[in-house]
């Protein structure tokens, strides 16, 4: 009978094998896939109950997670929550949003780079946390800039992006209406969804960041980056170059022309003075000039068309047609038809300038730490040379006589040399108000600050980017600069 | 090595007594079970439990009086085994207690009482039965008991249902599976009946591929043990026992007769009866698509949902290689983690690697179950053998693949790690037999023994012989 025992014991053999080899693919094949899903409420309730590692801005957490005595733990709280919650996102049950989200691995302390000190944390038995993010935000930048959105109405919808140019860190990201998250984080469920389901629901967006989920015509800051192609193009330059204007121009193959809304624009001008007056006649005869291929190219050094912000997710991409008739081409030499643009976008175009050229990777997370032990640091790094060094400075020139002689008048800050561009856009439905916008950056000779604002709605106010838009953009360069 | 049954008794290699080593291995054994306890009272409660030393005390008394036991009745026994056990009992008990912690239930001290029991059963076992061919005399007795103890559930008065399965009978306070003893009991019967019957069941009949099959008119035992095990799918709703009994008679019938034929006609009708099942119960139909596709069935209505499965899924995949750790994982999630869904809660919390360890002690286990069959004497001890440890083997395939999904659901209990006072018994019952048979096997050849062992053993060789002369 020993024969037949030997095959039982071999089947048996091949029982356990088959046990432990589906153990093994539940357990370490399939592991991740399995967290990962949806249905999955043992994870998002251990994540909702760890202790989470801090968002920090300076040395200031603004995200925490606090010691609480009911089942989970921990939680979320957010300080100063409605001046950083488009950036900081919410972090509730089993759904998370901004750096909370995008950051999440090492906010759990599940990232690689955070290998060591969770090993440690095995080693001695001590309860693993997360790792905490610093942000590149500048806390009075970010408050300029929120009390001065603030300022034009409770009801204002609208955006402010600062960057530092020479290494695209991001000092200041604002957006309204914004909302709490922590009515989202709390642990009362009913709390929670009554919140969430109010602010989803609410058509002016407060869960939207404007800042890179909303993009809008640029209007006349866009006549910056029209400027920078016919400069790169080589039929133009220096400041002074003389350019087309005219009080009215009339666009090929259509019947409508395009005007100035009464600024003073001869026929013919200089860049400088044409971007003082901000006359839409002369953008739009460069804009066909340079040539449609030329006008995308130049928008997409820039960042048009492309994502590039890593640090949040939901970014909205910037848009340049590529394929456009004559009178098209000539409405998006200032910033019409279906050229439009995130607040991030055009701070972006303003950096770049303020840069000598070369545009910076935006960033958000400057340094990531794990609780006792060391830090990474993120590097700068160069996304595209967007125009050429002479460029740059003709182009400074050109916006620094904006502000001190032209449109862009509002931004001035005494003793500083200040470059902008105001926009004022149309919405493209008659009645509607316009978009306003307002980019700058200061000192505009070394820059240290580029900022967008962008204002969707501010009921009750006559919509104009500089009169609105200025007195803002002034006061973040002020908050940095000082 | 190993002499032929039948040769004579002239050995080549005696077998060491080895009882130090056992207790060498029960000392890790005890670690096993009260480390596993402090560390579920440091995870959970921060805290070494209080009454480390009491519980600790009292599994070490258990043990020391199955060593002790083992030492002065089977003194050649397998030294492995019971260490083995022992080490899964324990940590089975820590789980258990883990459970209790943050469910609020209070299992862990009725399964350490039910263990007690057991050890006791255990010793009682061994000292009773000096000779386990004794066994074979109640051959038919035993079969007839086992049918009745299954039949016991179906009783009008002391019957019950517990979650659709009708295995569960209520005496006094208790309630016990009576289905678990009768396993035994079972293995018992099969032995006993096929030492008798191999060589006309041996016979050769048609051939077919390569293999002979059985002849028609042998197919009687094999038709009524499908019978039973298809009526204890039906009436009992017991998936997993109606599994083990054909399985375990297959297995037998099969090392008894050397005949793969068996094999294949055994395979023939399961296949068959699983096919009917699925075709004609919903219990079971519902058991094969939520094991197809656990994901549509997610919180689907109750008795129809994967929840339990695809909870326990989710703890065994968080667990990941190394586990969360006790306390840190959330294994009350999954309905049933202390009984038949404990090997999830180790996975989560103690990882692929806890898995891969219990299951290579369980291998350990049927492998000197095994070893043992081999090296036993006469035959009837090799069926038993054979059958005991394949209880374990197929009863762990069954509980555990379905658990982690490899094959359907089916309710079983994980021998000595589950909660369940009747499996534990009966698995304490099991370990006791192995051991004589592995005492039996092991012992020197009669030739060296003292003359009254000698003439003991003569006695029962004897009486293996006339059985098989008539």
């Amino acid at each position: 009978m020993n024969k037949p025992i030997r095959t039982i014991s071999v089947f048996c053999m091949l029982l356990f094998l088959a046990l432990m080899l589906n153990a093994t693919w539940y357990q370490f094949v399939k592991a991740d896939a399995y967290n990962d899903r949806a249905e999955n409420r043992r994870v998002k309730e251990a994540a909702y109950s760890s202790e989470r590692g801090a968002i920090l801005v300076g040395r200031d957490p603004i995200a925490e997670s606090k010691p609480v005595d009911d089942k989970y733990n921990f939680l979320r709280t957010y300080t100063s929550p409605l001046l950083y919650a488009p950036v900081t996102g919410y972090f509730s049950f089993g759904a998370s949003t901004g750096i909370e989200s995008s950051q999440n691995d090492v906010l759990s302390g599940d990232d690689p780079r955070l290998f060591i000190g969770s090993f440690i944390d095995l080693i001695t038995n001590k309860t693993p946390r997360g790792g905490n993010v610093e942000l590149t935000l500048d806390p009075d930048a970010q408050r300029a800039a929120f009390d001065g959105l603030r300022a034009l109405g409770d009801e204002v919808e609208g955006s402010v992006v600062a960057i530092e140019p020479s290494t695209g860190k991001i000092l200041a990201m604002v957006s309204l209406p914004t909302f709490d998250p922590n009515n989202l984080a709390t642990h009362d469920d009913q709390l929670r969804d009554e919140t969430y389901q109010r602010l989803d629901s609410d058509p002016r967006e407060p869960l939207l960041n404007r800042a890179i989920q909303k993009r809008l015509f640029p209007g006349s800051t866009f006549k910056v980056v029209t400027a920078a192609a016919a400069l790169e193009s080589g039929k133009y330059s220096g400041p002074d170059a003389r350019v087309p204007g005219g009080d009215s121009f009339p666009l090929p193959q259509s019947s409508r022309s395009v005007t100035n809304e009464g600024r003073y624009c001869p026929d013919d001008t200089t860049l400088r003075q044409a971007m003082e007056q901000s006359c839409n006649t002369t953008f739009a005869q460069l804009a066909i000039e340079v040539g449609s291929e030329e006008m995308l190219r130049q928008a997409e050094r820039f960042g048009f068309n492309s994502d590039y912000l890593d640090d949040l997710d939901g970014q909205a991409r910037s848009v340049y047609p590529t394929e456009t008739d004559q009178a098209q081409l000539a409405l998006t030499g200032f910033g019409q038809y279906e050229v439009q643009a995130t607040p991030l976008q055009m701070a972006m175009v303003a950096a770049g300038l303020a840069n000598k050229g070369v545009v910076m990777r935006p960033y958000l997370v400057d340094e990531v730490q794990q609780a006792d032990y060391d830090a990474q640091t993120t590097d700068p790094e160069e996304l595209s040379r967007a125009v050429s060094e002479e460029t740059a400075d003709a182009l400074t020139e050109v916006l620094v006589s904006t502000v001190d002689e032209g449109t862009a008048s509002p931004a001035q800050i005494d003793g500083v040399a200040v470059a902008g561009k105001t926009g004022t856009a149309q919405r493209g439905v008659e009645g509607e108000p316009p978009y306003g916008w307002f980019i700058s950056y200061a000192p505009a000779r070394d820059a240290d600050v580029a900022v967008a604002v962008m204002i969707e709605e501010a009921p009750g106010q006559e919509i104009a980017g500089g009169r609105l838009g200025g007195p803002i953009a002034k006061a973040v360069m002020e908050a940095v600069l000082q | 090595m190993v002499t032929a049954p039948g040769t004579s008794a002239l050995m080549v290699f005696v077998h060491r007594r080895r009882r130090g080593a056992e207790l060498f291995l029960l000392v890790l054994a005890l670690a096993v079970g009260v480390g596993g306890y402090a560390a579920v009272g440091l995870g959970v409660q921060g805290e070494v439990p209080p009454d480390i030393v009491g519980y600790g005390g009292w599994l070490a008394a258990l043990m020391v009086a199955a060593h002790v036991a083992v030492r002065l009745v089977a003194p050649y026994a397998d030294p492995v085994l019971l260490p083995v056990v022992a080490a899964l009992n324990g940590l089975g008990l820590a789980v258990i207690h883990r459970l209790d912690l943050t469910e609020g239930t209070d299992f862990a001290t009725q399964q350490l009482t039910w263990m007690t029991l057991g050890v006791v059963l255990f010793i009682g076992t061994l000292v009773v039965l000096r000779d386990h061919r004794v066994l074979a005399r109640f051959t038919y007795t035993l079969g007839l008991a086992a049918i009745v103890l299954l039949l016991l559930p179906m009783a009008p008065v002391i019957g019950r249902t517990i979650n659709g399965a009708r295995i569960w009978i209520n005496v006094g306070p208790f309630s016990f599976q009576p289905g678990e003893v009768a396993k035994v009991m079972l293995v018992v019967a099969f032995s006993g009946y096929l030492v008798l019957h191999r060589d006309a069941l041996a016979l050769a009949g048609r051939r077919f591929l390569f293999v002979d099959l059985p002849r028609g008119r042998d197919l009687g035992p094999i038709l009524a043990m499908w019978a039973i095990s298809f009526g204890i799918l039906v009436f009992q709703r017991d998936l997993g026992s109606s599994l083990l009994f054909f399985g375990l008679f297959l297995i037998l019938l099969y090392v008894a007769t050397e005949r793969p034929g068996w094999i294949v006609v055994g395979a023939a009708m399961f296949f068959a009866g699983a096919f009917a099942a699925y075709h004609f119960f919903g219990h079971v139909r519902t058991r094969v698509d939520t094991w197809l596709h656990p994901f549509e069935y997610y919180r689907g209505p109750l008795g129809q949902n994967s929840d339990q499965l695809v909870e326990g899924l989710f703890g065994m995949a968080w667990g990941g290689l190394i586990g969360r750790g006790f306390g840190n994982g959330d294994p009350g999630r999954v309905p049933y983690a202390e009984s038949d869904f404990i090997m999830a809660a180790i996975g989560e919390e103690l990882g692929l690697t806890g898995v891969l360890a219990v299951l290579l002690m369980y291998g350990v286990v049927v492998e000197r179950a095994l070893r043992t069959a081999i090296i036993s004497r006469d035959n009837f001890g090799k069926l038993m053998a054979t059958g005991l440890g394949c209880i374990f083997a197929l009863q762990l395939f069954v509980v555990i693949g379905g658990v982690t999904r490899l094959i359907p659901l089916t309710g079983l209990t994980t021998s000595f790690l589950s909660y369940g006072g009747s499996s534990l018994v009966a698995s304490w019952v099991i370990i006791a037999l192995l051991l004589r048979i592995s005492d039996q096997a092991r012992r020197p050849a009669p030739d060296l023994t003292p003359p009254d062992e000698r003439a003991q053993a003569e006695e029962s060789t004897q009486v293996i012989k006339l059985e098989k002369v008539r």
